[in-house]
């Protein structure tokens, strides 16, 4: 059934002709009652989709801002298994908003693949992405997500050629997750010329729509990602938010959530503004 | 894990997707997912090369000085009064430790992949020193990622890479050790894919990297059958040697894995001692589990977060350890002791003092379980201890336990 909201949800927003706008938030960050606060507001300020990232202590593909929010967050005690009971908070008041998850392998390992997956399942997550698990070692985990029927998302990047591109869409479900950069989070800018025949390169790999991330952080960013893309991913401009918030001594809730608003607003005006130009 | 069962030939292993039993594999974002492969076909088509083993065979004995010495330690025998006592002497290669042996091998396949540029990750130093030597010898650029707090705690070793050409940065995130250092590299090694090669010090990590490393290590080992063959006309009863990441001990026992009358032995840091949790033995002290690159024993909260190590030895303060060793260790193979601060300390002093050779404080913890090796085997036996490094870059350190200023 999870897979079903993520499809549906790219399925409707198709057809209202735009973008997905995906926001990730780090879960706990700066800790669980705030985390959980911003969570409950994301859809309101214009998430289609929610990635939530749970912090490991050694997140090796992270760059500063990320590797920060998983430190503060595992200095609040933060751990997988609260992640797991904030979704299932923040399902209580909504059904509709895919949720998925993304880390690392290690904190999934301790609790095995399969016991995860159903405690997961019945959180109400509905896909996981896990950096370090690339396709040659997925196989127990894409076996233990499917019996619950939720997604494993796969990253393609700049370094997955057309040789390898089955590979890696093969066994994904629900959005492939296109890298636009050879890099860490939020350090290198995305080039969205340079981007839009890698686009194109993976959504005819699949039938499933294709996210960019890594690297977008301005409205014309976003906006310029929007015309290309089926779905756009921001990340470390918001937990940067969390810092300065918490840096000024502001309302972190109202900090993050405004600057996703500035966000969704271009995504979702992106395709109209280039029609009318 | 998984109880296994031993299998007829060691050295079949790891299999073609890295695996020594459960432990090892390719555990790396999909970033360097194809730079992985292409390091791994490239490392088949080198080692089936004559030509570079020839060009790695000519700089092993002109440029590091192999083979180095087996030295019968008559007094250290005498002391412990047990079985005889030798000493591998990897001190004496050029660089002071064993590191270089793997950094000539991994220099030489990053020049025939056509990469321009190294990075390394270091915790005592000796790895980053050992790659800053080859970089210099084959006019690469060179940048090592070192822990903040071991920049601070082997300051002569930065200043030795330094000396080489080599750009150390130090690593602030985390804990700011070893682990960190590595986690620092491979976002590196993410961002500058393609014209950078990252050489990995110890036989852990992704696939290749913990195969590699420990057969262009292997030749300790096999340098140790021809020796002690030499000297004593029979194998050696036991092998002792100390394990961070444990690249040393892989490459003495490697060689010796089919030969099951030879009791391999590794030793971990118990830093201030196992009842503490303040330790760095991931077999004595850890669980199974992911983290850079390989599934091995790792010291990790109950939430699967990784411990800090703690140990008196830089080289040896991280919280993993390789994978072959892992699986050694499940299938009863090789068996793993811990030894202390403390304890090294006085082995350091102790091998100083009976044979005149300042040991690594490294190589100290494999001396400070030597003793009770020794009297196990017995009078008639025979023992091997692989002096992994040399001490000179420790001597502040030591100072400052014994309360003493220099």
């Amino acid at each position: 059934m999870s897979k079903a909201r993520i499809d549906a949800r790219f399925a409707a927003l198709q057809a209202e002709g735009r973008a997905a706008f995906v926001t990730y938030v780090m879960s706990g960050d700066p800790d669980y009652a705030t985390s959980l606060e911003i969570l409950k507001g994301l859809p309101a300020a214009g998430a289609d989709l929610i990635e939530i990232g749970y912090p490991f202590s050694d997140p090796m593909a992270e760059g500063p801002p990320i590797q920060r929010a998983a430190q503060r967050a595992l200095g609040k005690g933060m751990t997988l298994a609260k992640t797991l009971q904030m979704v299932a908070e923040f399902r209580q008041g909504d059904a509709e908003t895919p949720i998925i998850l993304m880390g690392y392998a290690n904190p999934l390992i301790g609790w095995g693949f399969e016991a995860f997956a159903r405690d997961a399942a019945k959180a109400g997550i509905d896909g996981l992405i896990v950096v370090d698990i690339p396709p040659e070692e997925a196989d127990p985990l894409a076996d233990a997500l499917d019996a619950e029927g939720l997604s494993l998302i796969r990253l393609a990047t700049p370094t997955t050629d057309d040789k390898r591109l089955p590979v890696v869409v093969r066994r994904t479900s629900g959005f492939v997750y296109y890298v636009s950069v050879a890099g860490v989070t939020g350090v290198k800018e995305a080039d969205e010329a340079a981007l839009a025949p890698h686009v194109l390169r993976v959504r005819a790999s699949s039938v499933l729509p294709v996210a960019v991330g890594f690297g977008i952080r301005t409205p014309e960013r976003a906006a310029a990602i929007a015309r290309v893309a089926d779905g756009v991913v921001v990340g470390s401009a918001f937990v940067d938010e969390v810092a300065d918030a918490l840096a000024m001594n502001e309302s972190v809730t109202a900090r993050v959530l405004s600057k996703v608003e500035s966000l969704a607003k271009a995504v979702r005006s992106a395709r109209v503004e280039s029609l009318t130009v | 894990m998984n109880i296994e069962t031993k299998p007829n030939d060691y050295s079949a292993y790891p299999d073609a997707s890295g695996r020594f039993g459960d432990y090892g594999g390719r555990y790396v974002p999909e970033t360097l997912m194809p730079l992985v492969h292409e390091l791994d076909a490239a490392y088949r088509a080198a080692k089936a090369d004559e030509g570079f083993k020839a060009e790695m065979a000519g700089l092993m004995t002109h440029y590091v000085g192999r083979p180095s010495p087996l030295y019968f330690a008559e007094r250290l025998t005498a002391h412990f009064g047990g079985a005889k006592i030798y000493l591998k002497r990897e001190e004496l290669n050029h660089t002071g430790s064993h590191k270089i042996n793997n950094c000539i091998g991994q220099i030489l396949l990053a020049r025939r992949m056509g990469k321009t540029r190294i990075i390394a990750e270091t915790g005592a130093g000796q790895h980053g020193v050992a790659t800053a030597t080859v970089c210099a010898r084959y006019g690469l650029p060179c940048v090592v990622y070192m822990g903040a707090v071991d920049v601070e705690r082997q300051k002569p070793n930065v200043f030795r890479m330094n000396l080489l050409g080599a750009k150390v940065e130090p690593v602030t995130s985390g804990s700011a050790t070893l682990k960190d250092a590595m986690n620092e590299a491979l976002r590196d090694w993410v961002t500058n894919v393609h014209d950078t090669y990252y050489l990995i010090g110890t036989a852990a990590g992704m696939h290749p990297y913990p195969e590699m490393v420990r057969d262009f290590q292997s030749t300790i080992g096999r340098e140790v059958k021809a020796q002690v063959l030499e000297a004593e006309g029979r194998l050696p009863d036991a092998v002792v040697a100390c394990v961070g990441g444990g690249s040393n001990a892989i490459g003495i026992f490697h060689p010796f894995l089919n030969d099951e009358g030879v009791k391999l032995i590794g030793v971990e840091a118990a830093g201030e001692g196992m009842e503490t949790g303040r330790h760095a033995a991931a077999i004595n002290g850890g669980r199974p589990g992911v983290l850079h690159g390989n599934m091995t024993y790792l010291l990790q909260d109950a939430n699967g977060q990784i411990e800090e190590a703690h140990s008196i030895s830089a080289g040896l303060d991280y919280p993993g350890i390789g994978p072959e060793h892992s699986w050694l260790h499940d299938v009863g193979r090789a068996t793993y002791l811990t030894a202390t601060d403390l304890e090294s300390l006085e082995a350091f002093k102790l091998l100083a003092e009976l044979e005149g050779i300042l040991p690594a404080i490294e190589s100290a913890h494999a001396i400070a379980r030597l003793g009770d090796v020794a009297r196990e085997v017995g009078k008639d036996g025979i023992v091997v201890l692989n002096l992994s490094g040399r001490g000179d870059k420790d001597v502040a350190t030591v100072a400052a336990h014994l309360g003493r200023q220099i």
